[in-house]
């Protein structure tokens, strides 16, 4: 906390000192939790201010979703020059704006999967997974938590990234069969939450067994708490990924810092806040690699991922059989 | 006189109706094409109607006694309790919830009772549980407005019916319930008719979706403004229904002016009103105890950050107030059914994230949405707040009008004389109420905003939102507290400050 204020007023400083020189300004729009205190942004605003002789001004919108969608009411008027936040279920939607400028950037980058997407790069990166407790109960597949009595909580993919990221974890898993999978679930499922956070927050109250969440979140009781009770459990058809994803736009008024940034975001200072602010896997692994608490995770074996185009094309009647499966 | 009053208050409500439908107005401008209604519509459209039906009629059904108790007795902590009963209405809906799932959860108190006794579990995830939740919210809310009502009925009126050996309740009190519970019936409905978290929360799947959240994917997800703005349109549809049917049941009731005192009407069954009320205050007061004893533990890992916040926090509310003060006070005076029913209908039946995007549409190019952002909220308190100010406001100033307009008449009082004599003195004790509620209201709300970012500080429910965001879930549990103790410390203060010395 302490070493993040030194940071930012390291950056204060420095930006003081060129502010007169009529310093461009690099408009970032982001989901709230990453610009807030706790979050990257902090670090990151100070990393690149350090280098680009710039002011970084991040605005920040409830999630991925309400960032698109503020865009798009912005057509092409929008003040941003970077769009930082969305996950690969929705860069085909925000390709399809027109907004978006290709960032002809080859990264070399360590994800499970190959990148070679020619608008978004990747920034960091997770696992979907069912965390449960210790000695709780650990089902290794859906339909294996289908048949326990096992309960779990798991958010609404019409308001939430993360709810999104399971349904296209079921059908990417199960295809056509996904119905019956959602319809065998329904009686394990306690709740729909909204979000993310007032799902995990009902698990913490011991609402259910299990809750959707990352494969990464147990990497925060671990490192700040000290508490190893929460496992990510591994499912035997694989795990679905969140890749999290940064983008140009086409009417930035600063493209050459636009694409600076984008660069930068890439390298260990930007790349060194994520881990134990954003709980989640760089997009690529410092030197050094992670933390003591990140050994212990979950590593599965087999990764999921729809291309944004098949994930977007399969949103709509996926969300109409998820809802038709659970409103029996 | 009476007919430009009339007319000023129609220009009033249609303002504040402008004020909710412009943004809307704003959405469908800019949606493309024409569509129907999916069958999933109407199925959302049919539960929420169902869903706000029956916490509309559990609100106001359970209210009716307990507020019918609490006009009969006097006992120690009365006071108090009446003041408590503003809490649930204010708590932010996520820590309601949770200070909920503490006692009727899976982990819950009740469930550690039945699992004792041998009793199978009992789950709260269903419609029946949206409807508690909503009860929760709402039945306090109910109980203070019936029970103004009990207290407008003049102590002449109840000597005069006790000398006579009429029936109390047919002449005085049926009177009574119908001008008032009514009102208190749409108020709820509409309230819950455009609840999101907690029908969806505690709803237990996709069978629990309401207009709400249908606009929530349709802005956010499927950016398909023509869609929301058509569900944005049923929702004010509904509404309108809701208002028709509640003024075609009200009647006004006109008991006379009396000397401004109220009476213990007396009469009934001790025992009965000890239970009513007794049960009413285990059901508010245990959740309630559940969020303060969880904040407890958060306050030693509060962040710094948490003053700076409360400061911008208490600055919107009051500012709300103010605003909903200058607005509905006048109103309240002015009389006219179709500007009153405008501004107290339209803006609860507003989705909120339609009016965010509305707004963020109409005032594009004009200002920058950070800038906005404070102003935004205050605005968007302020409509939100209105409603339940003129509701209770309404009534006395119909009643102080009745009782001495015709007296300020014959001595030529001037308006300002008017107004500081006869009529703020006698609807004290409901400015003070409704100024409570309103900056209470404004303080837990994180309504409209979600496209005006506010760059520096956040207010404290969204502070709350990026702890949990953050995992720092003891944390947010301690802003939590602090936000609840903060808006209970302004709606205590308002609230005392209506109530003066009287012993109600």
């Amino acid at each position: 906390m302490r070493k993040t204020a030194a940071l930012a007023s390291a950056g204060l400083i420095i930006t003081a000192g060129v502010a007169l020189a009529d310093t461009p300004v690099l408009t970032i729009y982001t989901y709230d939790s990453f610009t807030s205190e706790w979050g990257p942004g902090p670090a990151v605003k100070a990393a690149f201010e350090a280098e680009c002789a710039c002011t970084v001004d991040f605005v920040a919108a409830g999630d991925g979703a309400a960032l698109l969608a503020r865009l798009q009411m912005e057509g092409g008027t929008s003040d941003a020059d970077i769009l930082l936040g969305l996950d690969t279920n929705l860069t085909a939607s925000a390709v399809a704006t027109g907004l978006f400028a290709p960032h002809g950037v080859t990264p070399d980058v360590d994800l499970p999967i190959a990148w070679d997407d020619p608008t978004f790069l990747p920034y960091d990166w997770s696992h979907f997974a069912l965390i449960g407790r210790e000695g709780g109960p650990a089902p290794a597949s859906f339909r294996a938590l289908a048949d326990s009595d096992a309960s779990v909580i798991i958010m609404d993919p019409r308001s939430s990234t993360p709810g999104l990221g399971l349904l296209m974890w079921v059908k990417a898993a199960y295809g056509d069969e996904a119905g019956q999978i959602w319809a065998d679930l329904a009686d394990n499922i306690v709740t729909v939450t909204p979000g993310w956070s007032e799902g995990w927050g009902l698990f913490l109250e011991g609402e259910a067994d299990l809750v959707l969440s990352y494969s990464t979140s147990p990497a925060y009781n671990i490192v700040v708490d000290n508490d190893h009770s929460l496992r990510a459990l591994p499912f035997s058809e694989g795990h679905y990924m969140q890749v999290e994803v940064a983008g140009k736009l086409a009417g930035s008024d600063q493209p050459a810092l636009a694409d600076q940034f984008l660069r930068f975001m890439l390298t260990p200072a930007f790349q060194s806040a994520i881990p134990e602010t954003n709980w989640m896997y760089p997009a690529v692994m410092p030197e050094g690699g992670l933390g003591e608490g990140w050994s212990t995770l979950l590593q599965p074996e087999v990764s999921l991922l729809l291309s944004p185009d098949e994930a977007q094309a399969l949103r709509s009647a996926a969300v109409d059989e998820w809802r038709d499966a659970l409103s029996q | 006189m009476a007919r430009r009053a009339v007319a000023i208050n129609l220009g009033l409500g249609a303002a504040v109706a402008a004020l909710c439908l412009l943004p809307l107005w704003a959405v469908a401008r800019a949606a493309v094409g024409p569509g129907a209604l999916s069958a999933a519509d109407w199925q959302a459209i049919r539960f929420t109607i169902w869903q706000a039906f029956l916490s509309a009629v559990f609100s106001v059904g359970l209210a009716i006694p307990v507020a019918r108790a609490l006009a009969r007795r006097s006992f120690p902590g009365r006071g108090l309790l009446i003041s408590l009963l503003g809490a649930p209405f204010l708590l932010p809906v996520l820590v309601a919830v949770l200070g909920i799932l503490t006692i009727f959860g899976r982990g819950g108190l009740l469930n550690s009772g039945l699992a004792a006794l041998g009793l199978p579990p009992f789950s709260i995830y269903g419609l029946h549980g949206v409807v508690l939740a909503h009860v929760f919210f709402n039945l306090p809310l109910a109980v203070r407005l019936i029970l103004q009502g009990w207290q407008s009925i003049p102590a002449e009126r109840v000597r005069l019916a006790r000398s006579l050996r009429a029936p109390q309740f047919r002449v005085l009190e049926w009177p009574m319930l119908r001008e008032v519970v009514p009102g208190a019936l749409v108020l709820i409905f509409l309230v819950c008719l455009t609840s999101f978290a907690v029908a969806i929360t505690l709803g237990g799947g996709p069978r629990a979706t309401t207009l709400e959240l249908a606009i929530y994917q349709a802005v956010l997800f499927d950016f398909d403004l023509a869609r929301a703005a058509r569900l944005a349109l049923v929702q004010y549809g509904l509404c309108a229904v809701a208002a028709g049917v509640a003024g075609l049941i009200a009647r006004p009731a006109s008991f006379g002016a009396g000397l401004g005192r109220s009476i213990a009407l007396g009469g009934g069954s001790r025992l009965f009103d000890g239970v009513a009320i007794g049960l009413m205050a285990v059901f508010l007061l245990l959740p309630l105890g559940a969020v303060l004893v969880r904040g407890a533990m958060g306050l030693s890992s509060l962040p710094a950050t948490v003053w700076a916040s409360a400061l911008v926090s208490v600055t919107v509310a009051l500012g709300a107030v103010a605003m909903v003060l200058l607005i509905a006070v006048p109103m309240a005076l002015l009389g006219g059914r179709i500007g009153r029913g405008l501004a107290l209908a339209v803006p609860l039946a507003s989705s909120s994230l339609v009016l965010g995007a509305g707004a963020f549409l109409l005032l594009r190019g004009l200002v920058r949405p950070q800038d906005a952002a404070l102003g935004v909220t205050m605005v968007a308190n302020t409509l939100m707040a209105l409603p339940f100010a003129l509701r209770i406001l309404s009534p006395a100033a119909d009643q102080a009008r009745a009782e001495y307009d015709r007296l300020a008449a014959a001595l030529r009082l001037p308006i300002l004389a008017r107004l500081w004599i006869v009529y703020l003195p006698r609807m004290r004790r409901q400015i003070g109420f409704a100024a409570g509620l309103t900056a209470a209201m404004a303080m837990g709300d994180l309504g409209a905003i979600v496209f005006f970012a506010a760059e520096g500080q956040a207010t404290l429910p969204l502070l709350m939102q990026r702890l949990l965001g953050a995992y720092r879930t003891e944390a947010a549990a301690g802003v939590g507290l602090v936000l609840v103790i903060l808006s209970f410390g302004l709606f205590w203060l308002f609230d005392q400050w209506g109530r003066g010395n009287a012993a109600t």
